[in-house]
């Protein structure tokens, strides 16, 4: 892992409060650490901490039925604590904004993290989340840009991977 | 429990909306979906057909969205069972503006009637007080709910209602069933022409 915050989280954060992203739901999770600390900072944005991911889902539909816009932060095991939950964003065609730090993927050391890090891409195709990769610095910021115009222009429903070739993995 | 549990879920309802006003409601999956829509469907409810355990978060969302207008979600007791750990993350956020009513008749009531937790002593208004609500009591007679609808509108909460309701099954009453009509209105009927201009 990088001991310095990288640029590109930071740009990320002020990309989503660009465009109109105020309420921040997540577990807490290292790979999202910049930007949960900047939504705790930040006076016009709500950082809602979960107890589970599911509830991320259902506090996003709630914020577009008031007409607000937010993001649910989240490790890839949390995908498969959201999966009946995205019954409600497939049925109500609600828009959906997810960014997921990956576990279980490139040069992971902890075995127990490969189940739901390699089931991440197919759970969520299965339940209409479009699936958006990032592997390098310089993709993020266009990576979560497109997604944000994919949810919020579109109505879709869109989770951006954040590999461990971007965040790096943890030898544990 | 021993005590009997004899308030009208239809009563409860049908009192709670009487002078709803402006009030944006989020009802839980199932039966209290018919219990609102038998009070007078409306726009501005947005009744679950399932994601069973999301009525509470829906709420938090909204309700963080719309500080200024009054919140109430209305679920049953296992749908609340089934969603614990939102009442914690509403303890953290606090919004005044939200408040959570279940109707509890210690029943699985679309499923065969099977006892729920509440059934066996779970006290869901005494977790909402240890999870930091602001307001938190166990409703048992219509004088409560009575009182419970005149503070829908304060905005001083987070409040929570445990409503003791008798387990019986009054005729369905069912609102739309189409998820995506449902947020559709209920975002015009809020949110005006904004609501479909990104």
């Amino acid at each position: 892992m990088e001991q310095t915050s990288p640029g590109w989280q930071d740009e990320l954060y002020d990309l989503l409060r660009r465009r109109g992203v105020t309420q921040f739901a997540y577990v807490p999770d290292a790979g999202h650490r910049v930007l949960i600390d900047r939504a705790l900072a930040d006076p016009a944005a709500q950082a809602v901490a979960l107890t589970t991911e599911e509830e991320g889902v259902a506090l996003l539909a709630g914020a577009d039925l008031g007409g607000a816009r937010g993001v649910l932060l989240m490790q890839s095991s949390g995908v498969g604590n959201c999966i009946n939950m995205l019954s409600l964003v497939k049925g109500g065609r609600f828009p959906f904004l997810t960014l997921v730090s990956m576990r279980g993927d490139f040069g992971e050391g902890n075995p127990w993290q490969y189940p739901m890090g390699q089931a991440v891409e197919p759970v969520l195709a299965a339940m209409g989340v479009i699936c958006l990769r990032v592997e390098r610095p310089e993709e993020a910021t266009p990576t979560v840009g497109a997604a944000l115009t994919m949810a919020f222009q579109a109505g879709s429903a869109i989770a951006v991977l954040l590999s461990q070739k971007l965040i790096g993995a943890k030898p544990f | 429990m021993s005590r009997a549990n004899t308030l009208d879920r239809r009563a409860v309802v049908r009192s709670l909306l009487a002078r709803r006003g402006g009030l944006l409601l989020v009802t839980g999956l199932g039966a209290p979906a018919w219990d609102a829509t038998a009070a007078g469907d409306s726009p501005l409810t947005f009744p679950l057909w399932g994601a069973m355990g999301s009525a509470a978060m829906i709420g938090l969302g909204l309700a963080l969205a719309q500080p200024e207008r009054a919140v109430l979600v209305l679920t049953g007791d296992g749908e609340m069972l089934m969603g614990l750990g939102s009442l914690a993350t509403i303890g953290v956020q606090r919004p005044a503006n939200l408040a959570l009513a279940v109707l509890d008749n210690e029943r699985y009531g679309e499923t065969g009637m099977q006892e729920t937790h509440t059934a066996h002593g779970v006290d869901l208004a005494a977790i909402a007080a240890g999870c930091g609500f602001a307001q938190s009591e166990t409703i048992r007679d219509m004088a409560g709910i009575e009182a419970l609808g005149a503070r829908l509108d304060a905005r001083q909460g987070p409040l929570f209602a445990q409503v003791k309701i008798a387990a019986d099954t009054p005729p369905l009453a069912l609102p739309p069933r189409d998820g995506a009509l449902l947020k559709n209105r209920f975002r015009a009927a809020l949110l005006g022409p904004q609501a479909d201009l990104a």
